[in-house]
C-alpha cells in the first residue's frame, strides 16, 4: 500500500522563459486519491500534463510505477488513463464507437462485456447507442469516465471531472470514484477548482502556488495549517495572497 | 508497434467518414468537379486544336488531373486525419494512450490510401464514361506512378503536419496550401521543358515530376522509363526519411513548448 506509484523530483518547466512549475517534488502512493489544487496559473495543469508525457519537464525527473516516463512511456501510458472536462471524444461517433475504439487502442479483454458493466455502473446504459455529441454536458462527462476506466488503469488522473456536472450527478459521481478507488484500489491524481469535491474525495493534497508547492497533507491538515475552516477559504486566501489580487485589479 | 492499436485508430477514422455526410461528400466532390472543368477543356482543346497533338494534350490533361489526385489525396489523408483529432478536441485522448506515433502515423497513411482507391475508383470510371479516357491504358506503369506519388503525398503529408503542429491551428490552410507550392514546378500540366532552363533541375529534384513525365511517355506510347521511375523512388526514399525525421523533430518541439496539450484542447 505504501510503494510510491508516481514519483516527482525538482519538476521544472518553462515556457519561454515563464516558468510555470519552478521546482515541485512530491510522491504519489499506492492507492492514494491526491488532490492537486491551486489557483489558476499555478502549474497544477502543466504537472498533469508531465505525467502524462504531453509536455516534457525542463529539468527533474518523474517516475511513475518505478520508471523512467521519458523511457517507458508507452509502458506506462497502458496502464493510466486520462480523464478532462477539456477534451471530448469525436461528437459523430455513439457512445459504443468511441467506447470500442479506445478498447481497441489499450487492447481490453473482453471489450463488450466491459463496456456494459462501466455503462451500467455510471447509469447511462441508455445512452451506448446515442451519437455522442448530442449528449449533455453531465452524460458526456460520465461517458468521458467509463472512457477513462475501460482498461482498468492503476493509476487515473482526473482533470476537473466534475465541471460541467450538476449537484446531484456530481455527488453520485464523487461517491463512484471514491467506490471505484475503494474496490480496485487504483491510484489517482485529481485536478478541481471544486473544494468539496477535493474535500470529499482526495486523501491528500497538494496546493500549488506559483509553480511551487506551498502546502501538503490531508484536508484537514492544510485547513489547519492555515487556520481556516474550509478548504475554500484556504484556497481564496492563498489566491489573494501576494500579487495575485494585484494583477487581478489591474 | 502494436496492430490493435493501428486497427483501432483506423476503425475511428472509418466511423468518421461513414457517419459524415460532408466527410464523405468532399472526399468525391472536388475531384469530380475537376474532372468536369478538365475534361471539358480537354475536350474543347480537341476541338479546336484540329492538329494530331490535340488528342495527345487531351489525354495528357486528363491523365495529369487524375494523377495530381492521388498526390494531392494522400497528403491530405495525413494532414486532415491530424486535424480532424484537433477539430474534435480529441487528440489528447490519442496521445495519452500508450500510441506510439509511428502508429499514429502509419495510421494516417492507411487512411489516406483507402481515401485514395474511392477517389481514383470513381475518377477513372467518370473519365471512361464521359470522355472515353481509359486510365488503365497505362498498363503495368500504373503501379509505379501510382505507388512513387503516394509515398511522396505521404511526405508532403507529414511535412505539412509537422508545420500544423508547430504554429498551431492557424496554419491548418496549408493543409490545403502545400501541394500547390510544387504544382508550377512539378511538371504536372505540361512537360518540363516548357519550364525555364534554370528550373528544369529543381524540377527534376521533385520525385512527381518523374512520375508526370513518364505519363505522358507512356501515353505517346515510348513506353516507361526505367531510369526516371528510379530516380523517383530514390528522392522519395529520401524525402519520406527527411520528412518522418522532421515529423518527430517537431513531435519533440511541441511537447517542449506544451503545444500538443494546448492544440488538443483549443
Amino acid at each position: 500500500m505504501n510503494e510510491a506509484v508516481v514519483q516527482v523530483e525538482h519538476l521544472r518547466k518553462e515556457f519561454n522563459g515563464t516558468v510555470a512549475v519552478a521546482d515541485v517534488s512530491f510522491n504519489v502512493r499506492h492507492g492514494e486519491i491526491v488532490g492537486v489544487l491551486g489557483p489558476n496559473g499555478a502549474g497544477k495543469t502543466t504537472t498533469i500534463q508531465v505525467l502524462l508525457r504531453l509536455t516534457t519537464p525542463t529539468s527533474g525527473a518523474v517516475r511513475v510505477f518505478g520508471k523512467d516516463l521519458e523511457r517507458h512511456r508507452c509502458e506506462i501510458l497502458q496502464r493510466c488513463n486520462f480523464c478532462s472536462a477539456y477534451t471530448a471524444l469525436p461528437a459523430n461517433l455513439r457512445v459504443r464507437e468511441n467506447l470500442r475504439v479506445t478498447g481497441g487502442l489499450y487492447g481490453v479483454k473482453d471489450l463488450p462485456g466491459k463496456m456494459d458493466r462501466l455503462l451500467e455502473l455510471f447509469e447511462i446504459t441508455h445512452l451506448k447507442n446515442k451519437v455522442t455529441g448530442q449528449l449533455s454536458s453531465g452524460e458526456s462527462t460520465r461517458v468521458n469516465l467509463c472512457k477513462s476506466l475501460l482498461n482498468d488503469p492503476e493509476l487515473l488522473m482526473l482533470d476537473e471531472p466534475t465541471a460541467s456536472l450538476d449537484p446531484n450527478i456530481a455527488d453520485k459521481v464523487r461517491k463512484l470514484l471514491r467506490r471505484i478507488q475503494r474496490e480496485q484500489g487504483i491510484t489517482m491524481i485529481y485536478t478541481s477548482h471544486n473544494m468539496r469535491d477535493v474535500e470529499e474525495v482526495c486523501d491528500r493534497v497538494l496546493f500549488l502556488h506559483k509553480g511551487g508547492i506551498i502546502a501538503e497533507g490531508t484536508p484537514q491538515a492544510v485547513i489547519a495549517q492555515f487556520n481556516h475552516k474550509t478548504l475554500e477559504e484556504v484556497f481564496i486566501s492563498v489566491a489573494r495572497s501576494g500579487d495575485l489580487l494585484a494583477e487581478a485589479t489591474e | 508497434m502494436r496492430w490493435h492499436r493501428i486497427q483501432a485508430l483506423v476503425l475511428r477514422y472509418t466511423y468518421l467518414y461513414t457517419r459524415s455526410v460532408p466527410r464523405v461528400t468532399e472526399i468525391l466532390f472536388w475531384p469530380l468537379m475537376d474532372l468536369l472543368v478538365w475534361g471539358y477543356v480537354s475536350v474543347y482543346l480537341h476541338r479546336v486544336g484540329g492538329v494530331s497533338g490535340a488528342a495527345n494534350a487531351f489525354m495528357f490533361l486528363l491523365g495529369a488531373m487524375i494523377f495530381w489526385d492521388i498526390l494531392y489525396r494522400a497528403q491530405q489523408g495525413v494532414t486532415l486525419s491530424f486535424l480532424e483529432d484537433v477539430w474534435s478536441r480529441n487528440l489528447l485522448n490519442v496521445f495519452v494512450a500508450p500510441v506510439r506515433v509511428s502508429e499514429f502515423v502509419l495510421t494516417t497513411f492507411i487512411v489516406g490510401f483507402f481515401r485514395i482507391a474511392v477517389t481514383i475508383g470513381v475518377l477513372a470510371g467518370l473519365a471512361y464514361a464521359l470522355y472515353s479516357f481509359n486510365i488503365f491504358s497505362l498498363g503495368m506503369s500504373l503501379v509505379p506512378f501510382f505507388a512513387n506519388l503516394l509515398l511522396m503525398g505521404w511526405a508532403l503529408g507529414m511535412v505539412t503536419t509537422s508545420l500544423i503542429m508547430r504554429w498551431g491551428q492557424g496554419a491548418e490552410a496549408l493543409a490545403w496550401g502545400v501541394p500547390f507550392l510544387i504544382q508550377p514546378v512539378a511538371a504536372v500540366f505540361y512537360p518540363l521543358d516548357v519550364l525555364p532552363g534554370w528550373l528544369q533541375p529543381v524540377a527534376l529534384s521533385i520525385p512527381a515530376t518523374h512520375v508526370f513525365e513518364g505519363m505522358r511517355q507512356v501515353l505517346r506510347g515510348e513506353g516507361v522509363s526505367a531510369a526516371s521511375l528510379a530516380a523517383a523512388f530514390a528522392l522519395n526514399a529520401v524525402y519520406l526519411v527527411a520528412a518522418a525525421l522532421f515529423f518527430r523533430y517537431m513531435f519533440t518541439v511541441a511537447r517542449r513548448k506544451g503545444l500538443l496539450a494546448k492544440l488538443g484542447t483549443q
